[in-house]
Protein backbone atom coordinates (compact mmCIF):
# COMPACT_ATOMS: atom_id res chain seq x y z
CA UNK A 1 0.00 0.00 0.00
CA UNK A 2 2.53 2.49 0.89
CA UNK A 3 4.28 3.53 -2.47
CA UNK A 4 0.77 4.56 -3.84
CA UNK A 5 -0.36 8.19 -5.07
CA UNK A 6 -3.74 9.59 -3.55
CA UNK A 7 -4.93 9.35 -7.32
CA UNK A 8 -3.48 5.29 -7.86
CA UNK A 9 -5.64 4.92 -4.47
CA UNK A 10 -8.86 6.53 -5.24
CA UNK A 11 -8.31 4.63 -9.30
CA UNK A 12 -8.41 1.14 -6.99
CA UNK A 13 -11.19 2.10 -4.70
CA UNK A 14 -13.62 3.43 -7.32
CA UNK A 15 -12.61 0.17 -9.80
CA UNK A 16 -13.46 -1.57 -6.47
CA UNK A 17 -10.36 -3.37 -6.65
CA UNK A 18 -10.24 -2.22 -2.70
CA UNK A 19 -12.40 -1.40 -0.49
CA UNK A 20 -12.13 1.40 1.91
CA UNK A 21 -12.57 -0.35 4.58
CA UNK A 22 -9.77 -2.79 3.76
CA UNK A 23 -7.93 0.52 2.77
CA UNK A 24 -8.57 1.81 6.07
CA UNK A 25 -7.81 -1.23 8.17
CA UNK A 26 -4.41 -1.80 6.45
CA UNK A 27 -3.47 1.88 7.57
CA UNK A 28 -4.90 0.72 11.16
CA UNK A 29 -2.96 -2.12 11.47
CA UNK A 30 0.46 0.19 10.15
CA UNK A 31 -0.58 2.44 12.85
CA UNK A 32 -0.87 -0.19 15.86
CA UNK A 33 2.77 -1.57 14.27
CA UNK A 34 4.30 1.84 14.06
CA UNK A 35 2.62 4.23 16.27
CA UNK A 36 4.37 3.04 19.53
CA UNK A 37 7.95 4.17 18.37
CA UNK A 38 6.81 7.22 16.25
CA UNK A 39 3.88 8.42 18.54
CA UNK A 40 2.36 10.16 15.72
CA UNK A 41 -0.86 10.15 16.70
CA UNK A 42 -2.78 11.26 20.23
CA UNK A 43 -5.92 9.48 18.95
CA UNK A 44 -7.00 6.41 16.98
CA UNK A 45 -10.57 4.97 16.93
CA UNK A 46 -10.67 2.56 14.56
CA UNK A 47 -14.37 1.83 15.23
CA UNK A 48 -15.44 5.53 13.92
CA UNK A 49 -12.54 5.05 11.09
CA UNK A 50 -13.89 2.24 9.66
CA UNK A 51 -17.27 3.38 10.09
CA UNK A 52 -16.34 6.31 7.98
CA UNK A 53 -14.54 4.04 5.51
CA UNK A 54 -18.09 1.68 5.32
CA UNK A 55 -19.97 5.07 4.37
CA UNK A 56 -17.66 5.72 1.53
CA UNK A 57 -18.06 2.28 -0.02
CA UNK A 58 -21.18 3.16 0.18
CA UNK A 59 -20.77 5.88 -1.52
CA UNK A 60 -18.65 4.09 -4.43
CA UNK A 61 -21.51 1.27 -4.61
CA UNK A 62 -24.13 4.07 -5.63
CA UNK A 63 -21.64 6.02 -7.88
CA UNK A 64 -21.50 8.71 -6.16
CA UNK A 65 -18.06 9.28 -5.32
CA UNK A 66 -15.50 12.12 -6.06
CA UNK A 67 -12.07 12.16 -6.84
CA UNK A 68 -10.79 10.70 -3.51
CA UNK A 69 -13.48 9.33 -1.94
CA UNK A 70 -12.15 6.15 0.52
CA UNK A 71 -8.98 7.38 0.38
CA UNK A 72 -8.39 7.86 4.47
CA UNK A 73 -6.37 10.67 5.61
CA UNK A 74 -5.14 11.90 9.23
CA UNK A 75 -5.92 14.74 10.96
CA UNK A 76 -3.80 17.07 13.07
CA UNK A 77 -5.05 17.41 16.49
CA UNK A 78 -5.78 21.16 16.09
CA UNK A 79 -9.00 20.61 14.01
CA UNK A 80 -12.25 20.36 16.07
CA UNK A 81 -13.73 17.04 15.13
CA UNK A 82 -17.31 16.49 16.24
CA UNK A 83 -17.06 13.54 18.87
CA UNK A 84 -13.28 13.16 18.77
CA UNK A 85 -11.06 14.04 21.99
CA UNK A 86 -9.60 17.48 20.52
CA UNK A 87 -6.51 18.74 22.49
CA UNK A 88 -4.15 20.58 20.44
CA UNK A 89 -1.09 19.05 22.11
CA UNK A 90 -1.90 20.67 25.25
CA UNK A 91 -2.93 19.24 29.06
CA UNK A 92 -5.58 22.15 28.93
CA UNK A 93 -7.63 20.43 26.36
CA UNK A 94 -6.78 16.43 27.50
CA UNK A 95 -10.97 15.62 28.66
CA UNK A 96 -12.13 18.21 25.33
CA UNK A 97 -14.27 15.98 22.84
CA UNK A 98 -15.03 18.45 20.52
CA UNK A 99 -19.13 19.05 19.46
CA UNK A 100 -18.76 20.52 16.30
CA UNK A 101 -16.37 19.66 12.90
CA UNK A 102 -13.71 22.56 11.98
CA UNK A 103 -14.56 23.62 8.02
CA UNK A 104 -11.73 21.34 6.79
CA UNK A 105 -12.67 18.32 8.32
CA UNK A 106 -16.46 19.04 7.06
CA UNK A 107 -14.66 19.23 3.80
CA UNK A 108 -12.98 16.07 4.11
CA UNK A 109 -15.93 14.36 5.40
CA UNK A 110 -17.88 15.45 2.63
CA UNK A 111 -15.67 14.35 0.14
CA UNK A 112 -16.29 11.00 1.88
CA UNK A 113 -12.24 10.47 2.75
CA UNK A 114 -12.37 8.65 6.21
CA UNK A 115 -10.21 9.83 9.41
CA UNK A 116 -7.61 7.55 10.69
CA UNK A 117 -7.39 9.89 13.39
CA UNK A 118 -6.21 12.57 15.63
CA UNK A 119 -1.92 13.58 15.08
CA UNK A 120 0.18 15.49 17.48
CA UNK A 121 2.01 18.63 17.69
CA UNK A 122 3.60 21.09 19.55
CA UNK A 123 1.12 22.46 21.68
CA UNK A 124 -0.99 24.89 21.01
CA UNK A 125 0.91 24.74 17.43
CA UNK A 126 3.88 26.45 19.40
CA UNK A 127 6.98 24.68 18.57
CA UNK A 128 9.03 23.70 15.77
CA UNK A 129 9.92 20.12 17.26
CA UNK A 130 7.35 18.83 18.44
CA UNK A 131 8.52 18.15 22.06
CA UNK A 132 6.05 20.49 23.60
CA UNK A 133 3.24 18.44 23.06
CA UNK A 134 1.30 17.11 26.30
CA UNK A 135 1.48 14.10 24.73
CA UNK A 136 5.12 13.20 24.46
CA UNK A 137 7.50 14.05 21.76
CA UNK A 138 7.39 12.44 18.17
CA UNK A 139 10.30 10.74 16.99
CA UNK A 140 11.48 11.43 13.46
CA UNK A 141 10.96 8.28 11.15
CA UNK A 142 14.20 8.55 10.00
CA UNK A 143 15.80 8.81 12.66
CA UNK A 144 13.76 8.19 16.15
CA UNK A 145 16.45 9.84 17.95
CA UNK A 146 15.86 13.32 16.12
CA UNK A 147 12.74 15.36 15.76
CA UNK A 148 10.42 15.61 13.00
CA UNK A 149 9.71 19.02 12.96
CA UNK A 150 7.02 21.04 14.31
CA UNK A 151 4.45 21.97 14.73
CA UNK A 152 2.36 19.50 12.52
CA UNK A 153 5.23 16.92 13.50
CA UNK A 154 2.69 13.72 14.32
CA UNK A 155 1.48 15.05 10.52
CA UNK A 156 4.34 14.71 8.69
CA UNK A 157 6.28 11.50 10.79
CA UNK A 158 2.97 9.53 9.71
CA UNK A 159 2.95 10.60 6.30
CA UNK A 160 6.67 9.49 5.95
CA UNK A 161 6.19 6.51 7.68
CA UNK A 162 3.11 5.96 5.47
CA UNK A 163 1.02 5.62 8.55
CA UNK A 164 -1.66 7.78 6.44
CA UNK A 165 -1.36 8.22 2.69
CA UNK A 166 -1.98 12.28 3.84
CA UNK A 167 -2.42 14.47 6.51
CA UNK A 168 -3.51 18.13 7.23
CA UNK A 169 -1.53 20.43 9.01
CA UNK A 170 -1.32 24.31 9.87
CA UNK A 171 1.00 26.49 9.27
CA UNK A 172 1.60 29.79 11.36
CA UNK A 173 5.99 30.78 10.96
CA UNK A 174 6.03 27.42 9.39
CA UNK A 175 4.38 24.44 10.85
CA UNK A 176 3.70 23.14 7.39
CA UNK A 177 6.79 23.50 5.57
CA UNK A 178 9.38 22.56 8.14
CA UNK A 179 8.27 19.08 9.59
CA UNK A 180 7.45 18.22 5.84
CA UNK A 181 11.55 18.97 5.32
CA UNK A 182 12.58 16.86 7.97
CA UNK A 183 10.77 14.29 7.10
CA UNK A 184 11.42 14.16 3.70
CA UNK A 185 7.77 14.19 2.51
CA UNK A 186 5.82 17.34 0.78
CA UNK A 187 3.44 20.21 2.25
CA UNK A 188 1.88 23.38 1.46
CA UNK A 189 0.66 26.07 3.50
CA UNK A 190 -1.73 28.02 1.01
CA UNK A 191 -2.16 31.64 0.65
CA UNK A 192 -3.70 33.43 3.75
CA UNK A 193 -7.45 32.80 3.49
CA UNK A 194 -7.89 30.33 1.21
CA UNK A 195 -8.81 27.23 3.69
CA UNK A 196 -11.28 28.18 6.52
CA UNK A 197 -10.11 28.43 9.95
CA UNK A 198 -13.50 27.58 11.48
CA UNK A 199 -13.17 24.89 14.01
CA UNK A 200 -8.91 25.22 13.56
CA UNK A 201 -7.93 26.35 17.06
CA UNK A 202 -6.37 29.55 16.71
CA UNK A 203 -2.57 30.36 17.50
CA UNK A 204 -2.33 33.69 15.64
CA UNK A 205 -5.28 34.45 13.63
CA UNK A 206 -3.19 36.54 11.04
CA UNK A 207 -0.98 34.10 10.35
CA UNK A 208 -2.41 30.39 11.02
CA UNK A 209 -3.19 28.97 7.34
CA UNK A 210 -4.22 24.80 7.32
CA UNK A 211 -2.41 22.94 4.40
CA UNK A 212 -2.19 19.58 2.71
CA UNK A 213 0.84 17.42 3.99
CA UNK A 214 1.47 14.13 1.05
CA UNK A 215 4.67 12.36 -0.56
CA UNK A 216 4.33 14.55 -3.22
CA UNK A 217 2.80 17.96 -5.03
CA UNK A 218 0.09 16.06 -7.24
CA UNK A 219 -1.50 14.72 -3.70
CA UNK A 220 -1.21 17.79 -1.89
CA UNK A 221 -2.93 19.56 -5.30
CA UNK A 222 -5.91 17.07 -5.28
CA UNK A 223 -6.15 17.66 -1.67
CA UNK A 224 -5.90 21.28 -1.73
CA UNK A 225 -8.84 20.79 -4.01
CA UNK A 226 -10.56 19.15 -1.05
CA UNK A 227 -9.77 21.96 1.79
CA UNK A 228 -10.16 25.48 -0.26
CA UNK A 229 -13.25 27.04 -0.29
CA UNK A 230 -14.98 30.46 1.00
CA UNK A 231 -16.73 29.87 4.60
CA UNK A 232 -19.12 32.14 6.30
CA UNK A 233 -17.88 31.04 9.38
CA UNK A 234 -14.65 32.39 9.15
CA UNK A 235 -14.12 36.64 8.25
CA UNK A 236 -10.88 35.99 6.91
CA UNK A 237 -12.34 33.80 4.64
CA UNK A 238 -11.99 34.89 0.70
CA UNK A 239 -14.75 34.59 -1.57
CA UNK A 240 -13.04 32.96 -4.83
CA UNK A 241 -14.26 31.45 -7.87
CA UNK A 242 -13.14 27.32 -7.46
CA UNK A 243 -9.96 26.31 -8.91
CA UNK A 244 -8.64 23.24 -9.74
CA UNK A 245 -4.73 23.02 -8.72
CA UNK A 246 -3.89 20.37 -10.26
CA UNK A 247 -4.82 21.58 -14.11
CA UNK A 248 -1.47 23.35 -14.69
CA UNK A 249 1.01 20.06 -13.00
CA UNK A 250 1.55 18.75 -16.17
CA UNK A 251 2.94 22.37 -17.80
CA UNK A 252 6.93 22.59 -18.85
CA UNK A 253 8.38 24.97 -17.06
CA UNK A 254 10.32 26.65 -20.02
CA UNK A 255 11.03 30.33 -19.02
CA UNK A 256 9.89 30.06 -15.71
CA UNK A 257 11.68 32.45 -13.90
CA UNK A 258 13.34 31.41 -10.34
CA UNK A 259 14.34 34.02 -7.90
CA UNK A 260 16.75 33.11 -5.42
CA UNK A 261 16.73 35.13 -2.55
CA UNK A 262 20.62 36.02 -1.26
CA UNK A 263 19.92 36.14 2.28
CA UNK A 264 18.52 32.82 2.02
CA UNK A 265 21.71 31.84 0.85
CA UNK A 266 23.75 33.61 3.54
CA UNK A 267 25.82 32.72 6.89
CA UNK A 268 23.73 30.20 8.71
CA UNK A 269 22.85 27.41 6.24
CA UNK A 270 24.38 23.93 6.42
CA UNK A 271 26.27 23.53 3.67
CA UNK A 272 25.34 19.95 2.93
CA UNK A 273 21.45 21.71 2.83
CA UNK A 274 22.76 24.82 0.27
CA UNK A 275 24.36 22.29 -1.95
CA UNK A 276 21.34 20.03 -2.33
CA UNK A 277 18.86 23.22 -2.62
CA UNK A 278 22.08 24.73 -5.63
CA UNK A 279 21.56 20.89 -7.32
CA UNK A 280 17.72 21.27 -7.35
CA UNK A 281 18.52 24.35 -9.14
CA UNK A 282 20.86 22.57 -11.80
CA UNK A 283 18.00 20.53 -12.07
CA UNK A 284 15.32 22.91 -12.95
CA UNK A 285 17.64 25.22 -15.16
CA UNK A 286 17.19 21.79 -17.03
CA UNK A 287 13.61 21.90 -17.25
CA UNK A 288 14.29 25.08 -18.78
CA UNK A 289 14.05 27.48 -15.79
CA UNK A 290 15.86 30.58 -15.04
CA UNK A 291 17.83 31.58 -12.01
CA UNK A 292 17.40 35.13 -11.01
CA UNK A 293 19.27 36.69 -8.12
CA UNK A 294 16.65 38.91 -6.13
CA UNK A 295 16.65 40.55 -2.60
CA UNK A 296 14.47 39.99 0.68
CA UNK A 297 16.31 42.58 2.20
CA UNK A 298 14.13 42.97 5.19
CA UNK A 299 13.59 39.41 5.90
CA UNK A 300 15.79 38.82 8.76
CA UNK A 301 13.90 40.63 10.72
CA UNK A 302 10.86 38.46 10.16
CA UNK A 303 11.81 36.55 12.91
CA UNK A 304 11.98 39.34 15.48
CA UNK A 305 8.53 39.82 14.09
CA UNK A 306 6.63 37.18 14.68
CA UNK A 307 7.78 36.77 17.87
CA UNK A 308 5.85 40.02 18.79
CA UNK A 309 3.05 39.43 16.39
CA UNK A 310 2.70 36.04 16.63
CA UNK A 311 2.68 35.71 20.53
CA UNK A 312 0.40 39.06 20.76
CA UNK A 313 -2.51 37.61 18.75
CA UNK A 314 -1.38 34.27 20.85
CA UNK A 315 -1.91 35.97 24.27
CA UNK A 316 -5.16 37.31 23.55
CA UNK A 317 -6.39 34.08 21.66
CA UNK A 318 -5.87 31.83 24.53
CA UNK A 319 -7.77 34.09 26.78
CA UNK A 320 -10.27 31.91 26.52
CA UNK A 321 -8.99 29.05 28.37
CA UNK A 322 -10.12 29.87 32.09
CA UNK A 323 -11.70 26.76 33.25
CA UNK A 324 -15.17 27.87 32.57
CA UNK A 325 -16.87 26.39 29.17
CA UNK A 326 -15.05 23.42 28.22
CA UNK A 327 -11.35 21.67 29.02
CA UNK A 328 -9.55 21.55 31.96
CA UNK A 329 -10.01 22.96 35.66
CA UNK A 330 -7.57 23.27 38.68
CA UNK A 331 -8.92 21.12 41.35
CA UNK A 332 -8.56 23.49 43.75
CA UNK A 333 -9.04 27.03 44.44
CA UNK A 334 -9.72 29.91 46.46
CA UNK A 335 -11.67 32.58 44.62
CA UNK A 336 -13.05 32.90 41.04
CA UNK A 337 -9.60 34.74 40.04
CA UNK A 338 -7.62 31.88 41.88
CA UNK A 339 -9.20 29.79 39.66
CA UNK A 340 -8.55 31.34 36.37
CA UNK A 341 -4.76 31.81 37.34
CA UNK A 342 -4.36 27.98 38.65
CA UNK A 343 -6.11 26.82 35.66
CA UNK A 344 -3.40 28.40 33.48
CA UNK A 345 -0.73 27.93 35.22
CA UNK A 346 -1.30 24.04 35.56
CA UNK A 347 -2.96 23.63 31.77
CA UNK A 348 -0.66 25.35 30.22
CA UNK A 349 2.84 24.11 29.17
CA UNK A 350 6.46 26.30 29.33
CA UNK A 351 6.52 27.02 25.56
CA UNK A 352 2.82 28.17 25.53
CA UNK A 353 2.71 30.03 29.17
CA UNK A 354 6.32 32.20 27.43
CA UNK A 355 4.73 33.25 24.45
CA UNK A 356 1.49 34.41 26.28
CA UNK A 357 3.97 36.23 28.48
CA UNK A 358 5.58 37.68 25.81
CA UNK A 359 2.49 38.74 24.12
CA UNK A 360 0.86 39.85 27.33
CA UNK A 361 3.74 42.17 27.56
CA UNK A 362 4.39 43.75 24.13
CA UNK A 363 0.66 44.85 24.55
CA UNK A 364 0.78 46.43 28.14
CA UNK A 365 -0.12 50.07 28.41
CA UNK A 366 3.40 52.24 27.29
CA UNK A 367 4.90 49.35 25.24
CA UNK A 368 2.14 48.98 22.04
CA UNK A 369 3.94 51.32 19.98
CA UNK A 370 7.41 50.02 20.55
CA UNK A 371 7.02 46.58 19.67
CA UNK A 372 3.30 45.92 18.25
CA UNK A 373 3.19 48.29 15.60
CA UNK A 374 6.71 49.13 14.94
CA UNK A 375 7.15 44.95 14.29
CA UNK A 376 3.09 45.63 11.93
CA UNK A 377 4.88 48.39 10.19
CA UNK A 378 8.37 46.01 9.24
CA UNK A 379 5.70 43.22 8.37
CA UNK A 380 4.71 45.54 5.73
CA UNK A 381 8.38 46.08 4.93
CA UNK A 382 8.45 42.38 4.58
CA UNK A 383 5.55 42.10 2.09
CA UNK A 384 6.90 44.61 0.39
CA UNK A 385 9.75 43.35 -0.65
CA UNK A 386 8.06 39.99 -1.59
CA UNK A 387 6.01 42.23 -4.21
CA UNK A 388 9.23 43.90 -5.73
CA UNK A 389 10.62 40.66 -6.11
CA UNK A 390 7.57 38.87 -7.70
CA UNK A 391 7.98 41.48 -10.64
CA UNK A 392 11.75 40.03 -11.40
CA UNK A 393 10.57 36.55 -11.03
CA UNK A 394 7.31 33.69 -10.81
CA UNK A 395 8.51 31.82 -7.88
CA UNK A 396 11.36 32.08 -5.40
CA UNK A 397 12.73 29.44 -4.56
CA UNK A 398 15.22 28.36 -1.44
CA UNK A 399 15.80 26.05 1.70
CA UNK A 400 13.45 25.52 3.91
CA UNK A 401 15.22 25.25 7.15
CA UNK A 402 18.58 26.17 7.75
CA UNK A 403 19.75 22.43 8.91
CA UNK A 404 18.16 18.75 9.24
CA UNK A 405 16.48 17.21 11.74
CA UNK A 406 18.33 17.88 14.94
CA UNK A 407 18.62 15.40 18.17
CA UNK A 408 15.82 15.38 20.54
CA UNK A 409 16.27 17.72 23.54
CA UNK A 410 19.07 19.65 21.34
CA UNK A 411 17.43 23.01 21.35
CA UNK A 412 14.46 22.19 23.99
CA UNK A 413 16.14 24.07 27.13
CA UNK A 414 17.26 27.03 24.42
CA UNK A 415 13.80 28.86 22.78
CA UNK A 416 16.13 31.06 20.89
CA UNK A 417 17.59 28.75 19.20
CA UNK A 418 14.56 26.99 18.31
CA UNK A 419 12.98 29.81 17.02
CA UNK A 420 16.62 30.84 14.24
CA UNK A 421 14.79 27.16 12.44
CA UNK A 422 11.84 29.14 11.65
CA UNK A 423 13.64 31.86 9.65
CA UNK A 424 13.25 31.09 6.18
CA UNK A 425 9.24 30.11 6.66
CA UNK A 426 8.06 32.88 8.58
CA UNK A 427 8.46 35.46 6.08
CA UNK A 428 5.95 34.41 3.70
CA UNK A 429 3.36 34.29 6.90
CA UNK A 430 4.11 37.39 7.50
CA UNK A 431 3.17 38.51 4.15
CA UNK A 432 0.20 35.71 3.55
CA UNK A 433 1.74 34.44 0.66
CA UNK A 434 1.72 30.63 -0.01
CA UNK A 435 4.42 28.47 0.53
CA UNK A 436 5.72 25.04 0.04
CA UNK A 437 8.45 22.75 1.11
CA UNK A 438 9.19 19.09 -1.26
CA UNK A 439 12.33 16.66 -0.57
CA UNK A 440 15.32 17.81 -2.64
CA UNK A 441 18.08 15.30 -1.26
CA UNK A 442 19.41 13.55 1.98
CA UNK A 443 22.63 14.73 4.01
CA UNK A 444 25.19 12.13 5.15
CA UNK A 445 23.31 11.40 7.81
CA UNK A 446 20.88 10.01 5.77
CA UNK A 447 18.67 12.55 7.15
CA UNK A 448 16.05 14.22 4.09
CA UNK A 449 16.61 17.96 2.78
CA UNK A 450 13.75 20.36 1.90
CA UNK A 451 13.46 22.97 -0.36
CA UNK A 452 11.22 25.62 -0.42
CA UNK A 453 8.76 27.54 -3.50
CA UNK A 454 7.14 30.58 -2.27
CA UNK A 455 4.79 31.99 -4.59
CA UNK A 456 2.63 35.07 -5.32
CA UNK A 457 -0.50 35.18 -3.86
CA UNK A 458 -3.27 32.92 -5.29
CA UNK A 459 -0.43 31.37 -7.37
CA UNK A 460 -0.32 27.40 -5.67
CA UNK A 461 -1.09 26.25 -9.24
CA UNK A 462 2.34 27.89 -10.35
CA UNK A 463 4.07 26.58 -7.75
CA UNK A 464 2.74 22.87 -7.80
CA UNK A 465 3.23 22.90 -11.26
CA UNK A 466 7.26 23.55 -10.45
CA UNK A 467 7.05 20.80 -7.69
CA UNK A 468 5.22 18.37 -9.78
CA UNK A 469 7.69 18.77 -12.49
CA UNK A 470 11.11 18.34 -10.58
CA UNK A 471 9.47 15.45 -8.77
CA UNK A 472 8.90 13.87 -12.82
CA UNK A 473 12.99 13.88 -12.70
CA UNK A 474 13.67 12.89 -9.36
CA UNK A 475 12.75 10.61 -6.16
CA UNK A 476 13.45 11.91 -3.56
CA UNK A 477 9.88 11.96 -2.26
CA UNK A 478 9.52 8.34 -2.75
CA UNK A 479 12.05 7.42 -0.49
CA UNK A 480 11.16 5.82 2.08
CA UNK A 481 12.54 5.65 6.27
CA UNK A 482 14.47 2.38 7.25
CA UNK A 483 11.27 1.40 9.21
CA UNK A 484 11.06 -2.34 10.23
CA UNK A 485 8.38 -3.27 7.72
CA UNK A 486 6.67 -6.17 9.54
CA UNK A 487 7.21 -4.86 13.39
CA UNK A 488 8.08 -1.01 13.34
CA UNK A 489 10.45 -1.89 15.68
CA UNK A 490 13.73 -1.84 14.29
CA UNK A 491 15.15 0.64 16.13
CA UNK B 1 15.52 46.97 27.80
CA UNK B 2 15.69 43.92 30.28
CA UNK B 3 12.85 42.45 32.78
CA UNK B 4 13.11 42.24 36.08
CA UNK B 5 11.21 39.38 38.20
CA UNK B 6 8.87 41.81 39.56
CA UNK B 7 7.86 42.53 35.89
CA UNK B 8 7.56 38.74 34.94
CA UNK B 9 5.16 38.85 37.81
CA UNK B 10 3.19 41.82 37.10
CA UNK B 11 3.05 40.32 33.43
CA UNK B 12 1.77 36.88 34.92
CA UNK B 13 -0.84 38.34 36.72
CA UNK B 14 -2.16 40.62 33.61
CA UNK B 15 -2.53 37.02 31.75
CA UNK B 16 -3.84 35.28 34.74
CA UNK B 17 -1.14 32.98 34.94
CA UNK B 18 0.05 31.80 38.42
CA UNK B 19 3.98 31.96 38.85
CA UNK B 20 6.01 31.36 41.99
CA UNK B 21 9.15 33.35 42.52
CA UNK B 22 11.12 30.17 41.90
CA UNK B 23 9.56 30.38 38.19
CA UNK B 24 9.53 34.07 37.75
CA UNK B 25 13.62 33.89 38.37
CA UNK B 26 13.78 30.95 35.47
CA UNK B 27 11.73 32.80 32.95
CA UNK B 28 12.91 36.11 33.38
CA UNK B 29 16.06 34.81 31.82
CA UNK B 30 14.38 32.68 29.37
CA UNK B 31 12.19 36.25 28.11
CA UNK B 32 15.52 38.78 28.55
CA UNK B 33 16.55 36.55 25.89
CA UNK B 34 13.85 36.51 23.59
CA UNK B 35 13.39 40.69 24.10
CA UNK B 36 17.72 40.70 23.02
CA UNK B 37 16.02 39.22 19.30
CA UNK B 38 13.23 41.67 19.48
CA UNK B 39 15.60 44.30 19.87
CA UNK B 40 16.23 43.89 16.22
CA UNK B 41 13.55 45.58 15.28
CA UNK B 42 14.25 48.81 16.61
CA UNK B 43 16.76 49.93 14.73
CA UNK B 44 14.17 49.74 11.83
CA UNK B 45 13.75 53.71 10.24
CA UNK B 46 9.20 52.64 9.31
CA UNK B 47 8.64 56.15 9.50
CA UNK B 48 5.48 56.58 6.81
CA UNK B 49 5.34 53.28 7.11
CA UNK B 50 1.65 51.92 7.62
CA UNK B 51 1.36 48.86 10.06
CA UNK B 52 0.21 45.72 8.12
CA UNK B 53 -2.79 43.90 10.73
CA UNK B 54 -3.60 41.19 8.14
CA UNK B 55 -2.58 39.48 4.95
CA UNK B 56 -5.64 40.14 2.88
CA UNK B 57 -7.91 43.72 3.06
CA UNK B 58 -10.50 42.30 4.07
CA UNK B 59 -13.89 43.57 5.26
CA UNK B 60 -16.26 42.94 7.52
CA UNK B 61 -18.94 40.98 5.74
CA UNK B 62 -22.85 41.39 7.02
CA UNK B 63 -25.62 39.17 6.21
CA UNK B 64 -29.01 39.12 6.60
CA UNK B 65 -30.41 39.30 9.83
CA UNK B 66 -31.83 35.93 10.67
CA UNK B 67 -31.63 33.03 13.15
CA UNK B 68 -29.38 30.56 11.60
CA UNK B 69 -28.29 28.66 14.83
CA UNK B 70 -29.55 26.21 16.46
CA UNK B 71 -29.73 25.48 20.03
CA UNK B 72 -27.00 23.16 21.20
CA UNK B 73 -26.42 24.42 24.75
CA UNK B 74 -26.96 20.40 26.32
CA UNK B 75 -24.06 19.79 23.91
CA UNK B 76 -22.00 22.38 24.48
CA UNK B 77 -22.56 22.35 28.32
CA UNK B 78 -22.14 18.75 28.47
CA UNK B 79 -18.28 19.82 28.54
CA UNK B 80 -17.92 22.06 30.91
CA UNK B 81 -16.15 21.54 34.14
CA UNK B 82 -19.32 22.24 36.46
CA UNK B 83 -22.92 23.14 35.10
CA UNK B 84 -26.43 23.41 37.01
CA UNK B 85 -29.38 24.00 35.48
CA UNK B 86 -28.40 25.05 32.45
CA UNK B 87 -25.34 27.83 34.27
CA UNK B 88 -21.96 27.26 34.28
CA UNK B 89 -20.63 27.23 37.90
CA UNK B 90 -17.86 29.10 38.57
CA UNK B 91 -16.89 30.42 42.58
CA UNK B 92 -18.90 33.38 44.08
CA UNK B 93 -18.04 36.29 42.77
CA UNK B 94 -20.01 38.55 45.10
CA UNK B 95 -20.50 38.70 48.53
Amino acid sequence: MSEFSLSALAAQLAAKQVSSRELAQTYLDRIAALNPSINAFITVDAEKTLAEAAAADALIAAGKNGPLTGVPIAHKDIFCTDGWLTTCGSKMLSNFVAPYDAHVIQRFKAAGMPSLGKTNMDEFAMGSSNETSFYGAVKNPWDTARVPGGSSGGAAACVAARMAPAATGTDTGGSIRQPAAFTGITGLKPTYGLVSRFGMIAFASSLDQAGPMAPSAEDCALLLNVMTGFDPNDSTSLERDKEDYARDLDKPLSGLRVGLPKEFFAEGLNSEVAAAVEAAVTELKKLGATPVEISLANSQLAIPVYYVLAPAEASSNLSRFDGVRYGYRAPDYASLDDMYCKTRAQGFGAEVKRRILIGAYVLSHGYYDAYYLQAQKIRRLIADDFSAAFEACDVILGPTAPGTAFRLGEKSDDPVEMYLNDLYTIPANLAGLPGMSLPCGFDSQGLPIGLQLVGNYFSEAKMLNVAHQYQRVTDWHKRLPPLGEASGERR
Amino acid sequence: MSLSPDDVKRIARLARIEISDVEAQATQAQLNSIFDLIAAMQAVDTSGVGPMAHAQEVHQRLRDDAVTETDRHAAFQAIAPAVENGLYLVPKVIE
